[in-house]
């Protein structure tokens, strides 16, 4: 069994719409989408849901103010400022880290200690098969632990259902969830933009990658957008050994199929669908294969 | 006033609008970067660097001889950062939050404070506005600590600001988003009008709301998809403060890291009316403090 992860490490270069198209294209395979903060795969797959199930992680205290004695010993120790006003005290929940620091001093036994609900997480049956994702509730941590749980979960319904590919959409970034998603994975895929901003990200995601002794490829998307940022690019993955898995034009052809809610392999089987496929089959290509010594070495 | 730019999906255009801000400002600001993970608001400003210092977060040492494997630290610890296995006691310092309850609570006085570095704090100058921005540690996992430090590092130097701030905001709307938008007095949330950019304008919106400082919508690259966008601010009272349009030659000059309000003429207006719109849900925020100034 195979995981493939896209990642970009800047925001909205087309993570999703290209695993989207991917996951039409592939053939016995799990969707996974990774993004469990701001998912929005599940916007063009339209999955059928059959199951939710909550994610419990980590405690939220909560001060009785009929026992809490105003003694300030919770409002010295809390590190993250978490707890308000003295008459009485008040935790604010979007500051509070879960440490339980200000429960085991509380000389009043006065915090409640509760587990926190932060989200759900959903099997779902899509048109390109079976889907693994989930919703963090706005403001919720633990986006990582949520991510692993959704990784297992993935693993088990591929064992079950004698699936051999893995593919998930990875959140933004380079942080606790990204490094959750990564971690122990198959192959990341990076999909770039040729901008300032794409560049400086991609260098950043691309360090983490080879931190977890991942095999990585790169995706150049809108790469008409400037053709010396795109080379730039390019000259970058052959000095980091980076295999180029391929390149898209600017189009507003990928918006238009995102509105219909269709992958641009649907919405435009010739033309950029077939862009796209050309670039699947040698992401495919790639991952059958195994890695060069020089792309080894700059692993490490 | 402190300006907070975040958004639910990222690449809807935070820094484009944050750069340009930055520049169009009536008077010098703060400028900040808070999008720890992957900052980009100095590749636009390219602010001349003063100072570039290490941030740290305190996680505990151990100290072997004092320690009677009591086990307050591992009871306690809600993040499995302290293991006992038999005799043996180990830290897990990436796991570390950096509470400090196991030293606090530690019987024995055998934790002491350490050190993890979470990465690093730059500040500057562009042109007559100051620069600031936190840059994470590849391989570190959490941003909050580090956001944190920056804003503690711009309270230590600026004392009371007089100044206002534009933070730009990670995306997504968990703990990171939240961190960033948490001080603001005005949050803008800049979108497309897409599937994905509606679906996401509305997380942000429910993250924020508890926040209870006035919100309102920039819509980028406005003409590229549908109207559901605006229909969804009409019906949920979000104002929209700008329309910015699809151009080739605004997304050339952001790809080539320029400030869009002087690469682009023709956007210029669009920014200045932004600022009035800005300052003028700010004074919604503080409606007190304007009676005081008054």
């Amino acid at each position: 069994m195979r995981e493939i992860l896209i990642l970009s490490g800047k925001g909205g270069t087309g993570k999703t719409t290209l695993t989207a198209a991917f996951a039409h294209l592939a053939s016995n395979h799990v969707i996974c989408d990774l993004d469990v903060d701001a998912p929005d795969l599940h916007l063009i797959l339209q999955p059928d849901t059959h199951s939710v199930e909550p994610f419990e992680s980590g405690h939220e205290a909560i001060i009785r103010p009929e026992d809490c004695e105003r003694c300030g010993t919770c409002l010295d120790a809390c590190r993250y400022d978490a707890i308000q006003g003295e008459d009485p005290p008040v935790v604010n929940p979007l500051k509070c880290e879960g440490c339980k620091l200000c429960v085991a001093l509380c000389p009043a036994d006065a915090i409640t200690w509760s587990p926190n609900h932060c989200g759900d997480w959903y099997q779902s049956d899509s048109r390109f098969g079976p889907m693994v994702h989930a919703q963090l509730f706005p403001a919720e941590e633990n986006s990582g632990l949520l991510v692993a749980l959704l990784r297992k979960q993935a693993r088990a319904l591929a064992e079950a259902k004698g699936l051999d590919l893995i593919l998930s959409d990875g959140p933004p970034g380079i942080g606790c969830p990204v490094i959750a998603a990564l971690s122990g994975t198959d192959m990341a895929v990076i999909v770039t933009e040729p901008t300032v901003s794409g560049r400086h990200d991609l260098e950043r995601v691309l360090e983490l990658c080879h931190h977890f002794k991942i095999r990585t490829g790169v995706i150049i998307n809108k790469c008409d957008l400037n053709l010396d940022q795109a080379n730039a690019i390019k000259a970058y993955c052959q000095a980091h050994q980076l295999p180029l898995i391929g390149e898209l034009p600017h189009d507003r052809v990928f918006t238009e199929a995102m509105i219909q809610g269709q992958t641009v392999t649907e919405f435009q089987p010739e033309g950029a669908g077939a862009a796209v496929e050309a670039i699947w089959n040698n992401l495919l290509k790639l991952g059958a294969e195994p890695a060069p010594a020089e792309e080894l070495a700059a692993i490490g | 006033m402190i300006i907070a730019v975040a958004s639910g999906k990222g690449g809807t255009g935070k820094t484009t609008l944050t750069s340009s801000l930055v520049s169009v400002w009536p008077s010098p600001v703060v400028a900040v970067d808070l999008d720890v993970e992957e900052p980009n608001l100095h590749l636009f400003l390219q602010p001349e660097v003063d100072s570039e210092t290490s941030a740290y977060m305190e996680i505990p040492e151990i100290d072997d001889e004092r320690c009677n494997r009591c086990r307050a630290c591992t009871d306690i610890c809600q993040f499995k950062a302290i293991g006992i296995f038999g005799k043996v006691v180990m830290t897990f310092p990436e796991m570390c939050h950096g509470c400090g309850a196991c030293w606090t609570i530690c019987p024995e006085k055998a934790i002491t404070p350490g050190r993890r570095e979470l990465g690093h704090i730059v500040t500057g100058r562009f042109r007559t506005s100051d620069f600031a921005m936190g840059r994470l540690r590849v391989g570190e996992a959490m941003s909050p600590p580090l956001m944190r430090a920056v804003k503690h590092h711009l309270n230590s130097t600026h004392g009371q600001p007089s100044r206002d701030m534009i933070i730009d905001a990670p995306p997504g709307v968990s703990c990171p988003a939240i961190n960033a938008v948490m001080d603001a007095d005005v949050i803008v949330l800049v979108t497309e009008p897409t599937p994905f950019g509606l679906y996401d304008l509305a997380l942000a919106q429910k993250a924020f709301a508890p926040i209870g400082k006035p919100m309102g919508v920039v819509i980028n690259r406005a003409d590229i998809g549908t109207r559901e966008v605006h229909r969804h601010c009409e019906e949920t009272g979000l104002p929209i403060l700008a329309e910015i349009p699809y151009q080739r030659d605004i997304a050339e000059a952001y790809a080539r890291g320029q400030i869009i309000a002087e690469a682009v003429p023709s956007a210029r207006p669009l920014f200045d009316a932004l600022v009035e719109r800005i300052t003028a849900l700010g004074k919604t925020a503080n409606p007190s403090e304007e009676v005081c100034h008054a």
